[in-house]
C-alpha cells in the first residue's frame, strides 16, 4: 500500500512542493535500504556456501580431492544417480531414511503445536503461578541440548532407567522392561526427546502472538454468549493465523533437518528405525568422506522441501484470501 | 469470562501433563548433579546415596567452564542484538512496503532454512579462511566475530518472517497516525509500531539467543580452545577415560540459571497489548 | 492523534538519545567480542620459525589433564631447542572434523595427533607430509619403532604420513577373585573362555561372564576384525575390494555375537553401552567376570575403585584348533600417531618435535598418565605396576597384533561394519536368533554401502 503523499496539515503548506518531489525517491529506496543488511549477511553466510554446496554435488569430492577442490573430476549427475537408484542399498537406505524422517517430523511438529497451543490457551487467563509455569515450560528449550538429550538417554536405559523403573516396577504396566534405545522403540524415543525440546518453542511463539489480541474482542464475544471453547476456535485461532502459518512451517523445516537430537542420542550410527535424513547425509559425507554424494542428497532434500513449502504457502494464502 | 467446567478440567490436565513431562527430566538432572560419580554410572536411583555438592566445584576445573560461559554469553548476546535489529528493519520493509523483489526476498530467505547445516559447513569454513587470507589477519576464522556473524544470520530468516507476521497484525492506522504527526518512516517504526509489537520482538530475541546458545555443529568447527562455546564445551566432560555425567548435569544447570532468570525477567515484556484507544 | 503524541512520543530527542545509547553499548560489547579470544594466530600455522602449533588428542582423564601432562614436556622441548609449542588439546568428538577442516582449508596446525586407523584415509588427502628416508633419519630412524606400530603409518608400500606415538592393544581382563572362587584358570583358547564365562554367569545375581560395549560401533568393528582374522577372513582383498561376506569374516562376527545370543554370557542391556566407560565400570563393580578392552581401561578401572591386583590380563584367545586360514590374532594395533601438515612453515622444527616425542625418555614419561605402551623398541611398559599385566600387553603388541586394513575407505569400513554388528547384537538382545544368513545379510549390506565411499 503506497504511502499517501497528501499533506493535510497546514503547517507544511509552505514546504509542500519540495517535499512532494523528494518523498517518492526516499520511499522507493527505503525498503531496499531496510533489507540491505539482511541481504548482505544472507549472501555471505547462507547463499554463497549453499551454491558451493550445490556445486559440490556435481563433482567427485572425496578424500582424494578434499584438499584441492578444483582438481576434483566432474561427476555430472553421477552422485544423484547413486542416491536415487532404489535398487541399490544406498538408494533404498535413502528412501527408508526419508520416510522415517517424514513420519518423525509430522509427529513432532503436530504434537509440538498442539501442546504449545494448549498451554498458551490455558495460561492466557490470569491465575496464580502463571508466570512460574510459563518459565518452567520454557526451561527445556533453555537447556544445553547435550545435557537435555543425555538426561533422556539415562531415563531410557533398559535396566537402570527411570522410564522402565516406573513402567515395570512401579506401575506394572509391562511385564518385561523393553529396550527404548535400540530396535523399533528407538523411533519413539527420538520423537519424544525432540518433542520435549521443541514444544516450548511453539508455546513461546503462540503465547507472544496471543498477546496482541485485544481483550475487548473476547469481552464482546463473551457478552454474545460464546464460551471459552468457541472463543478459542473463532477468535484466537483466527487471529493467530499468520503466526501459526510461519510457526508450523518453520518447525517442519527445522525438525526435518534436525541433526543434534539424533546425533547426541545415537551417535553417527543410529538404529534403522531412527535413521533420520540429517544423520544419513552426515554419514555419507563426513564419515564416508564422500562429500559429493552427501551434497547430492542434500540438494534432493532441498528440492523436496521447496516443493512442500511452495504447496503449503499456496494453500495458506488461498485460504487467507478467502477469509 | 465464562469458563465452563470442561475448560477447567482441560486446564488441569494440560498443566499437570505438560508439567510432569517437563519436570521429570529436570528432576533427573538436578539429582544427578548432586550425586557422586559412582551413582550416575550404575543403577538409577531416585535419590543420591549421599548428596554432594562436589560436582558443582569440580566442573570449573575439569573443563574451563568459566571461559566457555563467557564466550557463549558474549557471542549470543551480540548476535542476538544485531540479529533482532536487522530483522526489525527487514520485517518492517516486508510488512509495510510492497517493493519489487519482495516475494523473491522472502522466498530466498525462507529457502535458506531448507538446506541441512552440515553441507554448507565446509564451504562456509572455506569462505572464512579465504577472507582472512585476503585481509591478512585472523578476523573470522576461529574467532568470536566469525561465530557472531554466523549465528546472527542463522536466526535472521525466522526472525524476519515472524516479525513481519506480528507487524502484519498491527493496523497501519498506527503508522499513518504517526506519520501525520510528523514522523518519517523509521520514526514511525520505532516510536509507534515496535512498542505495539513488543511481545513479538521479545519472542524473536529469545529465539535468536537460544539458537545461538545451543548451536553445536558450527561451534565445533569454527572455534578453538580460546573461543569455544558452552554448547560443545559441555561435551568435553566426556573423555577417553570417563564420562563425568554428574558434572555434565551440574554444569548444565549452572549455565542454564542465567538463561532461566532472563526468562523470568522478560515475562512482563512478553505481556503487552495495543494501548486501548491508541488509534482514534 | 494528539493521544499518540502524548503516549508514545514524550520527546523525540529522548527516544533518539536512547537509541544512540543502545547503539553505543552494542558497539562496546561487540568490541570485546572481537578482541580477546581467537584474534591470535594460535591455531594457524605459525610464521616464525620459533613456534609450532600442536593439536593433541585426549588421552588422559580430561582435556585439562592432558594439558597439565604435556605442558612441562613442551617446556622441556623449548629449553632444548628454543622452539615454542602452542598446545591445543582437542576432544574426540571434534578431532576428525577439525582435521577435515584443516585439510580442506589448508589452515591447520604444524603437528597433530591422529587415531592411527585414520592414517590411510588422511594419507589419501595428500595434505600431510610423507616421512621419506631423510625425514625418518631426522626423527631417529625407522628402526627405533616397534614394527607393528610403524606399519600403521600409512598404506603398505608407501612412505607413511604418520609415525606412531602411543600404542594400545586389546587384552582380556579377568576378575581374579571370581575366577579363583570358581576354580578356573585364565583361558588360553576361545572354547575355554566361553566355558569359563558360562560357569560365571548367573542372571539371577545379575552377574555375567563377559561385558561388552554393545552400541559402540568402533568396538564392534574391532572385534569383527580380530575374530574375523582368527577365522581366516580378511575385510579387504589384495586389490582393496571389500570381502566382508567371506566365510572367515562371517564366522568371526558369529563368534562375537554368539557371546550374547547363543552362549548368553552377556547382559542384554550391554547393547546400550556406547560411551566407553560403561563396560569397564561393570567389570570394576564385579557385575562381569571378564572384559575385552584396550589397555587404557586401567584408568577407568582404578577410577571405579578396582585395584590393579584384583584383575589379571591375558591375550584374547583364539579358537583351538585354529580354523583354516586363521591366525592367532589377539588385537589390532591401536594407537595414536603423529603427523606433520604438508604446508607447515616450520618443517625442521616439526621434525625435531616428532623426534622428541618419540624418544625413549619422553615415551617413558608420557606412557604412564596416558596408559599407553611404548612405540619404541626396548621401551619399558610402565603404565601399570602389575608386572604380569605389563608383560601380557607387551607380548600382544609384539607378537599377536595386526593392523586394521590400511585403505583410504577405512573409516567407512569402521562405520558400516560396526553398525552392522551393533544391529546384530541388538537383534540377539531382543531375544531373536542370529543365524549365519542373518550375519551374511548384514555384512552384505555393509559391503554394498561401501560403494558410497567410492569403492
Amino acid at each position: 500500500m503506497p504511502v499517501t503523499t497528501t499533506t493535510p496539515t497546514s503547517r507544511s503548506a509552505g514546504t509542500v512542493p519540495p517535499v512532494h518531489r523528494r518523498r517518492p525517491d526516499w520511499n522507493r529506496r527505503t525498503p531496499y535500504l531496510l533489507i540491505l543488511a539482511a541481504i548482505l549477511l544472507e549472501l555471505l553466510i547462507h547463499i554463497v556456501p549453499m551454491l558451493v554446496g550445490i556445486w559440490m554435488s556435481f563433482i567427485k569430492l572425496n578424500q582424494f580431492f578434499i584438499a584441492n577442490w578444483s582438481k576434483a573430476p566432474g561427476a555430472g549427475l553421477g552422485n544423484y544417480k547413486i542416491a536415487v537408484d532404489f535398487s541399490t542399498p544406498i538408494g533404498r537406505a535413502l528412501l527408508h531414511s526419508f520416510t522415517v524422517t517424514c513420519l518423525y517430523t509430522l509427529i513432532v511438529v503436530g504434537l509440538s503445536w498442539l501442546f504449545g497451543m494448549s498451554a498458551a490457551a490455558v495460561l492466557q487467563r490470569g491465575f496464580r503461578g502463571r508466570g512460574g509455569l510459563r518459565t518452567l515450560f520454557l526451561v527445556p528449550y533453555s537447556l544445553p541440548i547435550y545435557a537435555g538429550v543425555i538426561t533422556w538417554s539415562f531415563m531410557l536405559q533398559r535396566d537402570n532407567g527411570l522410564v522402565n523403573h516406573v513402567l515395570v516396577s512401579e506401575l506394572h504396566l509391562l511385564d518385561h522392561p523393553p529396550f527404548w534405545l535400540i530396535g523399533n522403540n528407538a523411533f519413539v524415543s527420538v520423537a519424544v526427546v525432540a518433542l520435549w525440546r521443541s514444544w516450548p518453542f511453539a508455546f513461546l511463539m503462540i503465547m507472544a502472538g496471543m498477546q496482541s489480541i485485544p481483550d475487548e474482542v473476547y469481552e464482546a464475544a463473551a457478552t454474545d454468549g460464546a464460551n471459552v471453547w468457541k472463543q478459542l476456535r473463532y477468535i484466537t485461532l483466527g487471529a493467530l493465523r499468520p503466526v501459526n502459518v510461519v510457526l508450523v512451517l518453520m518447525l517442519f523445516l527445522w525438525t526435518f533437518n534436525d541433526f543434534n537430537t539424533p546425533f547426541v542420542l545415537f551417535g553417527p550410527t543410529p538404529p534403522d528405525s531412527a535413521d533420520l535424513m540429517s544423520i544419513h547425509i552426515y554419514d555419507n559425507s563426513f564419515v564416508n568422506w564422500n562429500f559429493g554424494l552427501g551434497a547430492a542428497m542434500s540438494v534432493l532434500l532441498l528440492l523436496f522441501l521447496l516443493v512442500v513449502t511452495g504447496a503449503y504457502l499456496l494453500i495458506a494464502n488461498r485460504r487467507s484470501r478467502r477469509a | 469470562m465464562h469458563e465452563p467446567r470442561s475448560f477447567r478440567v482441560f486446564r488441569v490436565v494440560v498443566v499437570a501433563g505438560l508439567g510432569l513431562f517437563t519436570l521429570v527430566p529436570l528432576y533427573v538432572m538436578v539429582t544427578s548433579a548432586l550425586k557422586p560419580l559412582g551413582d550416575v554410572q550404575g543403577d538409577f536411583r531416585w535419590w543420591p546415596t549421599h548428596p554432594t555438592l562436589r560436582p558443582f566445584v569440580d566442573i570449573w576445573s575439569t573443563v574451563p567452564l568459566a571461559r566457555y560461559f563467557i564466550n557463549s554469553l558474549v557471542v549470543c548476546l551480540v548476535a542476538t542484538a544485531f540479529s533482532v535489529l536487522i530483522a526489525i528493519f527487514a520485517a518492517y520493509a516486508v510488512s509495510r512496503y510492497r517493493f519489487r523483489g519482495r516475494r523473491a526476498f522472502i522466498g530466498t530467505v525462507l529457502s535458506t532454512q531448507m538446506f541441512p547445516g552440515i553441507l554448507f559447513l565446509l564451504p562456509l569454513f572455506l569462505i572464512f579462511v579465504n577472507i582472512d587470507k585476503q585481509l591478512g589477519f585472523t578476523f573470522l576464522y576461529q574467532t568470536r566475530v566469525g561465530l557472531i556473524v554466523t549465528y546472527l544470520t542463522f536466526s535472521l530468516p525466522f526472525s524476519i518472517w515472524m516479525l513481519a507476521s506480528y507487524l502484519d497484525g498491527i493496523p497501519r492506522d498506527l503508522d499513518e497516525a504517526a506519520k501525520v504527526d510528523g514522523c518519517r518512516a523509521l520514526g514511525a517504526l520505532f516510536r509507534v509500531v515496535l512498542p505495539a509489537a513488543r511481545p513479538g520482538v521479545i519472542a524473536v530475541a529469545v529465539y535468536a539467543f537460544m539458537t545461538a546458545w545451543g548451536e553445536l555443529l558450527f561451534a565445533s568447527q569454527m572455534t578453538n580452545d580460546a573461543t569455544k562455546t558452552l554448547a560443545i564445551g559441555l561435551q568435553n566432560y566426556s573423555t577417553q577415560i570417563n564420562v563425568y555425567w554428574n558434572q555434565v548435569m551440574a554444569a548444565s544447570l549452572v549455565v542454564s540459571v542465567p538463561v532461566v532468570v532472563g526468562f523470568l525477567l522478560l515475562q512482563k515484556y512478553l505481556v503487552a497489548g495495543l494501548t486501548a484507544g491508541a488509534v482514534e | 492523534m494528539r493521544t499518540i503524541a502524548h503516549t508514545t512520543n514524550p520527546g523525540g530527542s529522548d527516544m533518539k538519545a536512547r537509541l544512540i545509547g543502545i547503539v553505543v553499548v552494542l558497539l562496546a560489547v561487540s568490541a570485546t567480542a572481537a578482541c580477546g579470544g581467537g584474534g591470535n594466530s594460535s591455531s594457524g600455522s605459525s610464521a616464525s620459525s620459533k613456534t609450532l602449533t600442536y593439536w593433541a588428542s585426549n588421552q588422559g582423564t580430561s582435556l585439562e589433564n592432558d594439558k597439565a601432562v604435556l605442558t612441562p614436556e613442551l617446556a622441556k622441548f623449548e629449553k632444548q631447542t628454543g622452539v615454542k609449542v602452542n598446545l591445543q588439546v582437542i576432544g574426540w568428538p571434534d578431532l576428525l572434523n577439525k582435521i577435515l577442516g584443516a585439510t580442506t582449508s589448508g589452515q591447520g596446525p604444524d603437528v597433530l595427533n591422529i587415531g592411527n586407523t585414520w592414517a590411510a584415509s588422511l594419507q589419501a588427502t595428500g595434505a600431510f607430509m610423507p616421512f621419506d628416508a631423510a625425514a625418518l633419519t631426522a626423527i631417529g630412524g625407522q628402526d627405533k619403532f616397534v614394527p607393528a606400530s610403524f606399519a600403521t603409518g600409512g598404506t603398505a608400500g608407501t612412505a607413511p604420513t604418520s609415525v606412531p606415538l602411543y600404542a594400545l592393544v586389546y587384552g582380556l581382563y579377568y576378575n581374579k577373585k571370581m575366577f579363583a572362587d570358581a576354580g578356573l584358570q585364565p583361558p588360553t583358547t576361545w572354547q575355554e573362555l566361553v566355558a569359563a564365562a558360562v560357569k560365571l554367569t548367573d542372571p539371577a545375581k545379575k552377574q555375567y561372564g563377559m561385558v561388552l560395549e554393545g552400541a559402540s560401533y568402533t568396538e564392534s568393528v574391532h572385534f569383527a576384525f580380530i575374530f574375523g582374522r582368527q577365522n581366516g577372513g580378511q575385510p579387504f582383498d589384495a586389490g582393496g575390494k571389500p570381502t566382508f561376506t567371506s566365510a572367515g569374516m562371517v564366522n568371526g562376527v558369529k563368534q562375537y555375537v554368539d557371546l550374547l545370543g547363543k552362549d548368553k554370557v552377556v547382559n542384554p542391556s550391554n547393547v546400550q553401552y556406547k560411551n566407553g566407560p560403561e563396560a569397564p565400570g561393570d567389570f570394576a563393580k564385579g557385575k562381569a567376570a571378564m572384559l575385552m578392552s584396550q589397555n587404557n581401561a586401567d584408568n577407568t578401572l582404578q577410577a571405579d575403585g578396582m585395584k590393579s591386583s584384583e584383575y589379571g590380563v591375558v591375550a584374547i584367545p583364539a579358537p583351538s584348533p585354529l580354523p583354516p586360514g586363521g591366525k592367532d590374532v589377539a588385537s589390532f594395533v591401536a594407537g595414536i600417531n603423529l603427523s606433520i601438515f604438508k604446508n607447515t612453515k616450520n618443517q625442521d622444527a616439526a621434525l625435531q618435535f616428532v623426534k622428541f616425542m618419540t624418544s625413549p625418555e619422553e615415551q617413558a614419561i608420557l606412557d604412564k598418565p596416558f596408559t599407553a605402551l611404548p612405540v619404541v623398541k626396548g621401551g619399558t611398559v610402565n603404565f601399570t605396576d602389575n608386572k604380569a599385566e605389563a608383560a601380557a600387553f607387551a607380548q600382544v603388541l609384539a607378537t599377536k597384533a595386526e593392523a586394521l586394513p590400511r585403505v583410504p575407505a577405512e573409516s567407512a569400513f569402521e562405520t558400516n561394519v560396526g553398525a552392522a554388528v551393533n544391529s546384530l547384537l541388538a537383534q540377539a538382545a531382543t531375544g531373536k536368533d542370529v543365524s549365519i544368513s542373518d550375519i551374511k545379510a548384514a555384512l552384505q549390506q555393509a559391503q554394498d554401502k561401501m560403494a558410497a565411499a567410492g569403492i
